[in-house]
């Protein structure tokens, strides 16, 4: 019972990471454009959280700042992808790329420096519950903030007409401008969302997964957010039993590990990916639900001139 | 051109003037003129590539005209977007569907609307249309799993919600049984009765007479004529569409039919998913050197009953034979290799890849009949070869044998696949839609390159849900309807009227007739 609750809480801090970027990437793919830069802009919204909180001491400003930097990096991938009907997979990667270096360059002075962490926002009285308090109601904000935006994505998606047209430009978007949306527009405000969320993904890990800067400190978890979108057919309840299972399986086999189970570390180590990925595919065997859910024009550059 | 009366151009809903608009290498619309009045069905008559979309396309606000005038109401406007099109009051049904595959047919409609209302009130709205118009449609069912004839529905349905002043509609009535077209025609009628004016394309030059009061033609971008459509005959007017005159068809020759090359033994295939339609107990022959035409309204099994044939979908064994050899659990390329081939509805992405060059289409059906492979190497200049003969003899406009497949217009690349099969000699064809969306001139090619397959010996079953087409060109017919087909009947033999009772269901014209004396 006494490691109970400390792993379950290490399992949800594990898991927040993910599912900022993986929901950021995902409204962003059902746009019909694939950002392969969730790394690089992870690692720019983590090093500038992280310095404006140095700077600063206020964490609403980091975590802001945060949000400011990866959205700056989406426009960029927007600019280059909309504007100059680049190739997407090629400027996704040299966005990852680039957000590695300038990430480093940038974090230089910061390696080393401490933060004592997010703040934690307990409600009074629920969080006092024996076992379900501290597990529900004692967090930082930006966990209580990713679950907010899981809903207010599906609400989004499903419930709103900006919403709608969004999906319907993913799906095709010569029917969208035939019928006179702007789609062009209406991607560059997904890929800023992406951004945003891999921002906020990044500061999570500076402020509050483990709060200080090392260089590529991210470690891959951008590449895992994009294959859990993949995984969860692009379905936001299922972006959330991705990544609660991915980060739940990391930290049981690290503490697997730990009490020194008879099992060679690389299987353990690689429990998380096969876990993810027979449970979403073993969810995914739908092919209805597939063509449903599945951006069809995901990657396809779009001429509105035609 | 005949004398209209002199109109000041207010009493015009809309007047066109000098409009025209170039893309690199072909001046798509050279001054072109037309005026339109509040309840007049106007047709836009042309063939293929002559420009009608293209001026449509500026009407709705898709393109924008690089020089000319549109007056709506009198007034100068420049229609900058199609939303904005629709807040003047013009509507318009696609030729290339506008739908989107992966939403709900609610969805789709909620998407072409503009004003908002409560889906509630929507809902309510599009039954009452469906309804009223004879266009069946349930809201809920997603867009992937319609038949194009029900894909059209949603469009017609969206358009007719915004109550508009012009609707613009290009070629409406290809995918329609006979009783739905006088339906539509009706509804059309009585839309124009009620004040709003209807911009009709088609290449169906009975319907325009049966339907339009005036007809602008266009030929090669230029407006070739405009005139009053009750002093004009389809033969003249389809003379002025080619700039020469078009030949009728000869009638069908009696044939004597040859050995059974395909039977369909109570072929059963279950739906492969949940919008599907099962096929039920189908037995069919055809025989060599005829023609067996099925009519059925969209959306009846035409697709899966294709399948089964071309071996897309296995069925069980003894199900399905050619020349008397089972192989209902056979896959399309042994088929072929037994001489089957086969021509599926949409053509872009299920007959032909869109981004590959119509070389590289050609070898993709032909491989292994025409030997294009040598040592596992594609022998590309036997490709072009072929290609380029396909080309020629069905008049594919198309910028040669590399040209992109999704470069060409629907009607080119509907002659350039079914040219692609037909040049193969199969000695059985299995076409479902040949001529749909394809001009008069071509449509007339299609249906004489089937018939001189038919008479070299090749058993042709052609699929369609245009009844002129196959009551021109069946040697014998027969409907689907939910799955299941009727008896056949030589075509001179029954009415369409009569066939019209076999595709709403009936086995036979004796149960059908049994049923109309119990009535």
């Amino acid at each position: 019972m006494e490691i109970l609750v400390p792993t379950l809480l290490t399992i949800i801090t594990a898991a927040t990471p993910l599912l900022f970027a993986a929901i950021g990437e995902m409204v962003t793919e059902k746009s019909g454009v694939l950002n392969l830069g969730v790394e690089g802009m992870m690692l720019v919204g983590a090093v500038v959280a992280f310095a404006t909180v140095h700077h600063t001491d206020s964490a609403f400003l980091g975590i802001l700042a945060g949000i400011l930097a990866g959205a700056g990096m989406s426009a960029i991938f927007g600019i280059l992808v909309l504007g100059l009907q680049s190739s997407q997979v090629a400027t996704g990667l040299a966005l990852t790329i680039f957000g590695v270096g300038l990430s480093a360059l940038w974090g230089q002075s910061l390696v080393g420096v401490a933060y004592e962490g997010l703040p934690k926002l307990s409600v009074p009285l629920l969080s006092d519950i024996p076992l379900v308090g501290p597990l529900l109601f004692n967090h930082d904000i930006l966990v209580y903030g990713s679950f907010a935006v899981v809903l207010a994505v599906v609400w989004f998606l499903g419930h709103t007409r900006p919403g709608l047209v969004l999906r319907a430009v993913g799906d095709s978007h010569d029917a969208a401008h035939a019928i006179g949306y702007s789609v062009l527009r209406i991607r560059f405000f997904a890929i800023l969302f992406g951004g945003a969320m891999a921002g906020i993904a990044g500061a999570y890990l500076s402020l509050a997964y483990s709060p200080l800067w090392i260089e590529n400190m991210s470690a891959g978890r951008g590449w895992i957010a994009l294959a859990l979108v993949v995984f969860a057919t692009w379905r936001p309840w299922r972006v959330l039993v991705g990544a609660y299972l991915f980060g739940g399986i990391t930290i049981l086999q690290l503490h697997a590990q730990a009490f020194g189970v008879g099992i060679p570390s690389q299987v353990m180590s690689m429990l998380p990916y096969l876990a993810t990925i027979l449970v979403l595919v073993l969810i995914s065997r739908d092919q209805n639900k597939i063509k449903r859910n599945a951006p069809a024009c995901i990657g396809k550059p779009f001429h509105p001139t035609a | 051109m005949t004398g209209t009366n002199e109109e000041t151009p207010s009493d015009h809903l809309l007047a066109l003037r000098g409009m025209t608009r170039s893309f690199p290498g072909v001046l798509a619309n050279d001054d072109v003129h037309l005026t339109l009045g509040a309840g007049e069905i106007h047709a836009l008559l042309g063939e293929n590539g002559a420009g009608k979309s293209t001026l449509v396309k500026m009407i709705y606000g898709i393109l924008k005209p690089d020089a000319g005038d549109i007056l709506w109401k009198g007034q100068q406007v420049s229609i900058s977007s199609p939303a904005y099109a629709r807040s003047l009051g013009i509507a318009m049904v696609f030729q290339h569907f506008s739908l989107f595959d992966s939403l709900t047919v609610f969805e789709n409609i909620v998407l072409g609307m503009d004003k908002r209302e409560s889906s509630a009130e929507l809902r309510r709205e599009i039954t009452e249309i469906s309804r009223h118009y004879g266009l069946p449609l349930d809201p809920d069912r997603y867009v992937y799993t319609l038949s194009v004839g029900e894909r059209q529905r949603i469009e017609i349905i969206r358009c007719l919600l915004q109550k508009p002043g012009l609707l613009v509609m290009d070629e409406p009535t290809s995918v329609l049984t006979p009783q739905e077209v006088e339906k539509l025609f009706e509804t059309l009628r009585q839309l124009a009765a009620e004040g709003m004016a209807i911009l009709y394309i088609s290449h169906k030059l009975d319907e325009i007479k049966a339907l339009c009061s005036r007809a602008t033609i266009l030929r090669g971008g230029r407006v070739v004529d405009s005139v009053a459509v009750e002093h004009e005959t389809p033969h003249t007017l389809a003379a002025k569409m080619m700039g020469e005159a078009l030949a009728a068809e000869p009638e069908p020759k009696a044939h004597t039919p040859g050995e059974i090359r395909l039977a369909l033994d109570r072929l059963d295939v279950p739906s492969a998913n949940e919008f599907g339609i099962p096929l039920r107990d189908i037995s069919l022959d055809v025989h060599a050197g005829e023609i067996l035409g099925i009519a059925g309204v969209a959306g009846n099994g035409q697709d899966e009953f294709r399948k089964a044939i071309s071996g897309e979908v296995t069925v069980a064994a003894g199900q399905v034979r050619i020349d008397g050899t089972d192989c209902g659990h056979r896959g399309p390329n042994a088929r072929r290799l037994m001489g089957l081939s086969s021509i599926p509805e949409e053509r872009l992405g299920h007959g032909a890849v869109p981004s590959l060059t119509l070389s590289e289409n050609s070898l993709l059906t032909s491989f292994l009949r025409l030997g294009l492979l040598s040592g596992g190497f594609i022998n590309r200049s036997a490709c072009d070869r072929f290609t380029d003969e396909v080309i020629e003899q069905f008049r594919v406009k198309a910028n040669g044998a590399q040209a992109p497949a999704e470069s060409l217009s629907g009607g080119n690349l509907q002659k350039f696949i079914v040219g692609r099969e037909i040049r193969q000699n199969p000695e059985l064809l299995v076409v479902s839609q040949p001529t749909w969306g394809v001009d008069a001139g071509a449509a007339r090619a299609i249906h004489d390159a089937l018939r001189d397959l038919a008479a070299a010996g090749t058993a042709v079953l052609v699929i369609s849900q245009d009844l002129d087409e196959l009551m021109q060109i069946s040697d014998r017919i027969a409907a689907i309807c939910a799955g299941a087909v009727s008896a056949t009947y030589p075509v001179d033999r029954v009415t369409m009227e009569q066939i019209g009772l076999l595709m709403a269901g009936a086995s036979t014209l004796e149960h059908a007739a049994e049923a109309g004396h119990a009535d």
